[in-house]
C-alpha cells in the first residue's frame, strides 16, 4: 500500500490494514494448501481448505473496503448554498452561489432590466435525498 | 452451523485420515481456540468495542481540529488582527460556565440570567479583541462560530475521557455505554461542524425559521429597537394590529425575545388579544421536514430564562398564547437552511393568519414573535 493519508486517520487505518493483510495472506495460503490436497487426491480436506480460504478472502476484502470508506467519509462536506435575487418591480430573478455578506432582505446591485434596486429574497441549500419507502 | 461445529467436523475428518502430523495439530488448535473463547470471549469483544470507539474518537478529533482551524481562519480573514489569534482562540475554547446553585430554587432564573449575561459580554469582548476590524454583525457571527468550535472541543474531550477511563479500568460497562451513545454523539458533532461553517459564512440556518417568518411579515414596515437585541414592527394583518418581534439581524443572534414581548405588553398596558410564537422544533424520526404544527404555550428553546419571562408577563394579564412550529431535526436546525424549511415559511404565515382570524376580533392587538437565530436574515 503506497497510499499514506496525511491526516489523523493514519493511525487507525494502519493497524487495521496490518490485520487485514495477515488475514488475506492466511486465506491465500489456505487456498494453496487446498490445491496441494487436490493434487494428492484428498478431495474432502481440499474442499474444507477451499471453503476456509474463500471465506477469508471475502471477509478481508470486505473489511478493506469498509476502512477505505471510513477514510473517505472523514471529510466535512460544505453543502452548496444558493442565493436568490429578485427585482421587486419587474420580477426579474437570478440565482447564484452564496457569497459572504449575503443575507435575506439585503439590497444588492440594481436590476439589469429596469435599474430598480434588487433584493435577496432567499438563501437555502437543496438536498437531493434518496427516496425511502 | 457455528464455527465450533465446522472445526470439530473438520477435526473428525482429519482424524480418519492417514495424515498423522496434521491430525494432532488441528486437534490442539481446536482446543486452544475453544479455551480462548471460553475465558477471553468477553475481553475480545471489549477490545473490538474499544477499537470502534477509538475510530469514532479519531473522527471527532478530526472534526474538532477542522472546526478550530475554520474559526481561526475566519477570524484572521474578517477581523484582521495584529497578532496571531491562535493562542486566544485556544484559551477561548476552554472557557466554562458554572450554572447557579438551585438548592433554594426561588429566584434561580434571575441568577441564571445574570450569569448568561456576564458570559455573553465576556465572549463579545473577547471576540472584539481577537477581531478588531469586525463590525457588529461579524462579531456576532464570529462569536457563534467560536461557540460551535467550543461545543466540538467539549464533545471530543468528554468522549476521550470515557474512552481512556474505560481502557484504563477495562470496564466493559463504561465502554459499552460509550459505544451505545456514540451514533447520537457523532450526529451531534457533525451538526455542530456544519453549524460552524454556516456561522463562519453568515448563512441562515434551519433554526432561523421563526426569525425568517417574522422578517417576512415585517419587511417594508417601520422598525424600532426594543430590549434586548430585538426589533419590533407594527404590521396591519387582517384588520388587526400585529406587533412583529424578532432578534436583530443579520448577525448571529437570538436576542432576548422574553424582554421584547414584555416591553410590548407593558407598552400596551396588557391590552393584547393573543401572543403567537413561531419557532423551529425538533421533529421525530419519520416526520417530514418542514412540517408546520400548531399548539399552545411559549415556543422557545434555550436555557429557559426567556420562556420563564414570557410566561410571567402573560400570566400577569391573562393573555392567551399560541405557538406555530416548523419541524426539523438537529442536523437541519444548525446547518444552512434547507429548501423545505424555507418553503415552510409561507405555510407558517398562512397558519398565523388563520389563528389571528379565529382567535381575535377586528381592531385587536396581537404579538407575533419569531424565535430563533437570525443569522443571515435581515429585516
Ligand atoms: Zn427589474
Amino acid at each position: 500500500m503506497s497510499r499514506t493519508p496525511q491526516n489523523s486517520s493514519t493511525k487507525i487505518s494502519s493497524f487495521v490494514l496490518v490485520i487485514i493483510f495477515i488475514g488475506l495472506a492466511l486465506s491465500l495460503s489456505a487456498l494453496m494448501v487446498a490445491l496441494a490436497y487436490f493434487g494428492s487426491g484428498n478431495e474432502v480436506l481440499a474442499g474444507y481448505f477451499l471453503l476456509v480460504g474463500f471465506l477469508g478472502v471475502a471477509l478481508s476484502t470486505y473489511v478493506l473496503f469498509q476502512t477505505r470508506r471510513r477514510i473517505m467519509r472523514l471529510k466535512i462536506e460544505i453543502p452548496p448554498v444558493t442565493t436568490t435575487i429578485e427585482c421587486r418591480k419587474c420580477g426579474f430573478k437570478s440565482v447564484r452561489e452564496f457569497q459572504r455578506g449575503d443575507y435575506i432582505f439585503k439590497e444588492v446591485e440594481p436590476c439589469q432590466k429596469c435599474n430598480d434596486k434588487m433584493l435577496i429574497t432567499a438563501i437555502y441549500r437543496e438536498v437531493k435525498e434518496k427516496l425511502s419507502p | 452451523m457455528n464455527i465450533f461445529a465446522v472445526i470439530s467436523s473438520l477435526q473428525n475428518t482429519v482424524a480418519q485420515e492417514p495424515f498423522g502430523e496434521f491430525s494432532w495439530i488441528l486437534n490442539i488448535l481446536f482446543y486452544v481456540v475453544f479455551i480462548i473463547f471460553i475465558f477471553y470471549g468477553q475481553r475480545i469483544q471489549m477490545y473490538v468495542m474499544i477499537r470502534e470507539v477509538e475510530g469514532s474518537l479519531y473522527k471527532l478529533k478530526y472534526i474538532k481540529d477542522e472546526g478550530r482551524k475554520t474559526a481561526i481562519e475566519t477570524i484572521k480573514e474578517i477581523g484582521k488582527p495584529q497578532v496571531d489569534p491562535t493562542v486566544r482562540v485556544d484559551r477561548f475554547l476552554e472557557y466554562f460556565t458554572i450554572s447557579p446553585q438551585s438548592l433554594d430554587p426561588a429566584g434561580v432564573v434571575w441568577k441564571l440570567e445574570h450569569i448568561l449575561d456576564v458570559r455573553d459580554v465576556r465572549f463579545k469582548d473577547e471576540v472584539k479583541f481577537m477581531a478588531p476590524a469586525a463590525d457588529e454583525t461579524q462579531v456576532n457571527n464570529l462569536e457563534n462560530t467560536l461557540e460551535a468550535a467550543m461545543a466540538l472541543n467539549y464533545i471530543y474531550k468528554v468522549i476521550r475521557h470515557y474512552y481512556l477511563l474505560g481502557k484504563k479500568t477495562l470496564s466493559l460497562y463504561i465502554i459499552m455505554q460509550l459505544q451505545m451513545i456514540l451514533p447520537l454523539v457523532m450526529r451531534e458533532a457533525e451538526a455542530y461542524a456544519s453549524a460552524l461553517k454556516a456561522f463562519a459564512y453568515g448563512q441562515p440556518i434551519g433554526d432561523g425559521a421563526g426569525a425568517l417568518v417574522a422578517a417576512k411579515l415585517m419587511y417594508g414596515h417601520e422598525k424600532r429597537k426594543i430590549p434586548k437585541d430585538c426589533v419590533v414592527a407594527t404590521v396591519p394583518i387582517e384588520g388587526r394590529t400585529a406587533y412583529v418581534i424578532k432578534a436583530e439581524g443579520p448577525g448571529g443572534n437570538v436576542g432576548k425575545i422574553g424582554d421584547g414581548i414584555r416591553t410590548v405588553i407593558e407598552e400596551n398596558e396588557g391590552k393584547i388579544a393573543t401572543v403567537i410564537m413561531i419557532d423551529a422544533a425538533m421533529k421525530l424520526e419519520g416526520e417530514e421536514i418542514g412540517e408546520v404544527a400548531e399548539g399552545v404555550g411559549a415556543a422557545i428553546g434555550g436555557p429557559g430564562v426567556d420562556q420563564f419571562k414570557i410566561e410571567e408577563s402573560l400570566l400577569k394579564y391573562r393573555i392567551p398564547i399560541n405557538a406555530v412550529i416548523v419541524k426539523e431535526d438537529i442536523g437541519d436546525a444548525v446547518s444552512p437552511m434547507r429548501k423545505e424549511i424555507f418553503d415552510a415559511v409561507d405555510k407558517t404565515i398562512e397558519r398565523i393568519k388563520q389563528v389571528i382570524l379565529e382567535k381575535t376580533k377586528e381592531g385587536d392587538k396581537v404579538i407575533i414573535a419569531g424565535v430563533g437565530n437570525t443569522i443571515g436574515i435581515g429585516q
